[in-house]
């Protein structure tokens, strides 16, 4: 009793360290959530390529390579394809030249800036965080990033944004240096899905919720071989202790 | 006595096994020591599941240490490389996720068995004499338990882990006159950066094998005095007993299991609950969170360190707190142990623990309002309950007759 009371205590004051964050980020249905989710793969594959034809523009994936691909179900061949349509920096060869060639699966996802210097000076002064982990390093996740993706609504009137803003009701200060990246139709879609805003951001988000957290679906399925496991062993001990203790008067 | 071993040392090469282990046991009295310690060693038979938590807390333990140790060969401590390293043990290295996932749950529930273990004592009177080192060493290896859980925190290298570790090395510069010459000592540098993260990896492991040491003194004088129980009645007899094993093993492996089936839904479901997400930002001395905060084992002693107006009075509130508790085996004047018989103690005893469970809630608060006036409340009682309550209650108070172990046992079954 006492164990599950701080359990649950812990969990019920962990909400209040979202600090500063006043706005309700509405919940959203995930694929990935409960005991036997798992990522819904057409749509973390529609997700990638929204963000190989938007996101990526700005917005860096350094933890990732092509080859990690091969979980969203993309085949080789693919892959190589997919890695190919990037240039990379590599070398120095043996003349010390630095050279570019085109991507292969080994490589971490191509940094659309030579370095932050060039990120910041291409955006403003703003720097577009790296999505690789984005998922994990927000309060509320993959509601959040969704949220946010469709936070763009009309400021109130009383508000001034200055140049270079935006205003986005999901953002704390509600100022993002970000313009709305999406819009109705922005990304054509090969499998004949809908490419409605709620759709793309659904997408691109579980893209993301699979990129910070790869290793989520064996997990889930080790999770419930490990507490079946202690749970029979718990069962045994405890008729083993009831068989043991049974001669012990008091 | 044989009268060629006149000064009667040789006793110690006559082992009674024969064979291999006897050839050890002359040698190397192993086989004695665990026989005497670990299997016949008697136990009172009355103990309830409060005592199964110093097990279990060892268990965590050695799953830090394997998990540590697992970790390490792949970790990189320095500005630069640790974040990045900590993420290819979570994508690339063969269940590199399982095994950072354990060694990061493991300790807040290494925390949770300790909380509980250290209620304990403190409800049924373990730290009384004659086990006053026994809880002495505890509480020590509290400090370093701490003390290796912050640094080790610092080390993924993420925002709160940097920031964290800003905000706590920082309090050694409140020690008067030598304050900024040991936070330079500390960090290696006069800001939290590379030194710093190289030399909290070290001592992060040195610090661990201390408690390894430090659980030996606190079982070696466990095993001098024997167990406390719920009556708080030693032995009468070896009736009143049972032996270590099968009867506490089977009932520590029972309790051990059960906590372990809780630690293993955090572990595969909700592995980042009990962390922050900012830690999965790389550290940035340029940007600063919006709130920071401590892991929550050390929120009740947050509370305490920002109840204090005064930045050197919070680090000795906060330092003192612990402190404070060894103290009380000798400022807590009652002869009754248990708070079973002690009607107004208990009470002192459980609005302890709640007032703990408060401040821990309040550190997580910002410092502000009303969360600083009920941290300072909280604070007030924590010393009031060591320095007035222990010593003052203990005369005021007239105790039952704490009953024997067989009739404490009695009175539970009728």
């Amino acid at each position: 009793m006492k164990k599950l009371f701080f359990i649950l205590f812990f969990l019920s004051s962990f909400n209040a360290f979202s600090a500063g964050s006043k706005i309700d980020i509405p919940k959203y249905d995930w694929s990935w959530k409960g005991f036997f989710g798992t990522y819904d793969r057409a749509s973390a594959q529609r997700g990638l390529k929204v963000y190989r034809e938007v996101c990526a523009g700005c917005h860096s994936m350094n933890y990732l390579s092509y080859r990690n691909l091969g979980d969203l179900g993309f085949s080789e061949d693919h892959i190589k394809a997919i890695a190919a349509e990037n240039l990379i920096l590599d070398g120095p060869n043996d003349e010390g030249e630095m050279f570019e060639r085109d991507g292969l699966p080994s490589d971490k996802f191509a940094n659309p800036y030579a370095n932050d210097k060039a990120a910041r000076a291409a955006n403003n002064g703003a720097y577009p965080p790296d999505l690789s982990l984005i998922v994990k390093a927000r309060p509320k996740g993959a509601d959040y990033v969704k949220s946010l993706l469709l936070g763009y609504v009309d400021p109130p009137k009383d508000m001034t944004i200055p140049n270079g803003q935006h205003y986005n009701k999901y953002m704390a200060g509600n100022l993002i240096a970000m313009a709305s990246p999406l819009s109705d139709g922005l990304v054509d879609y090969d499998d004949g899905t809908q490419n409605s805003m709620d759709q793309m951001t659904t997408d691109v988000t579980t893209f993301l919720a699979w990129a910070a957290e790869p290793s989520l679906e064996d997990r889930k399925r080790m999770g419930f071989k490990v507490i079946l496991f202690l749970v029979v062993l718990f069962i045994l001990a405890y008729i083993s202790k009831q068989q043991i203790w049974r001669d012990i008067k008091y | 006595m044989s009268s060629n071993d006149p000064q009667g040392y040789k006793k110690t090469l006559n082992s009674p096994y024969t064979g291999f282990k006897g050839w050890i046991d002359s040698r190397l009295p192993l086989v004695r020591m665990m026989e005497a310690e670990y299997l016949k060693f008697p136990v009172p038979k009355s103990l309830n599941y409060f005592w199964s938590f110093g097990g279990i807390a060892m268990f965590c333990l050695i799953g830090l240490i394997l998990t540590g140790i697992f970790l390490g060969f792949h970790y990189k401590p320095s500005a630069d490389d640790a974040f990045d390293s900590v993420e290819r043990i979570m994508r690339d290295v063969s269940f590199g996720w399982l095994i950072r996932y354990l060694h990061a749950n493991l300790v807040s529930f290494f925390f949770i068995a300790t909380f509980i273990h250290i209620f304990r004592a403190l409800y049924f009177g373990s730290y009384k004499a004659p086990r006053e080192l026994v809880y002495i060493f505890g509480l020590t290896m509290f400090m370093l338990m701490m003390a290796t859980a912050f640094l080790g925190y610092t080390l993924p290298w993420g925002q709160m882990s940097y920031w964290g570790a800003t905000v706590i090395t920082n309090l050694f510069s409140a020690i008067p006159v030598v304050g900024d010459a040991i936070l330079t000592l500390l960090l290696g540098d006069f800001t939290v950066g590379d030194a710093a993260v190289n030399r909290f990896y070290v001592l992060h492991w040195l610090l661990a094998f201390a408690i390894v040491g430090l659980v030996v003194f606190h079982v070696i004088t466990l095993h001098m005095t024997g167990s406390n129980n719920p009556s708080g009645s030693e032995p009468q007899s070896w009736d009143e007993t049972v032996s270590f094993h099968p009867y506490v093993t089977i009932k520590d492996l029972n309790a051990t299991i059960f906590f372990f089936i809780i630690l293993a839904f955090i572990l595969f479901y909700y592995p980042n609950i009990l962390g922050h997400s900012d830690n999965y930002i790389k550290a940035n001395p340029m940007v600063t969170p919006a709130h920071i905060v401590p892991e929550w084992y050390f929120l009740p002693f947050y509370a305490i360190l920002r109840a204090i107006p005064d930045k050197l009075g919070g680090v000795l509130a906060m330092f003192g707190s612990i402190l404070a508790l060894g103290l009380l085996p000798w400022l807590d004047t009652s002869k009754v142990r248990s708070c079973l018989f002690r009607p107004v103690w208990r009470y002192c005893v459980l609005l302890f623990a709640i007032n703990f469970l408060v401040l821990m809630y309040m550190g997580g608060k910002p410092a502000e309002g009303i969360y600083v006036l009920i941290s300072r409340i909280g604070t007030a009682y924590w010393f009031l309950f060591i320095f007035v309550l222990a010593p003052l209650v203990g005369f005021l108070e007239t105790p039952r007759q704490p009953l024997s172990i067989t009739n404490y046992l009695r009175s539970k079954k009728a």
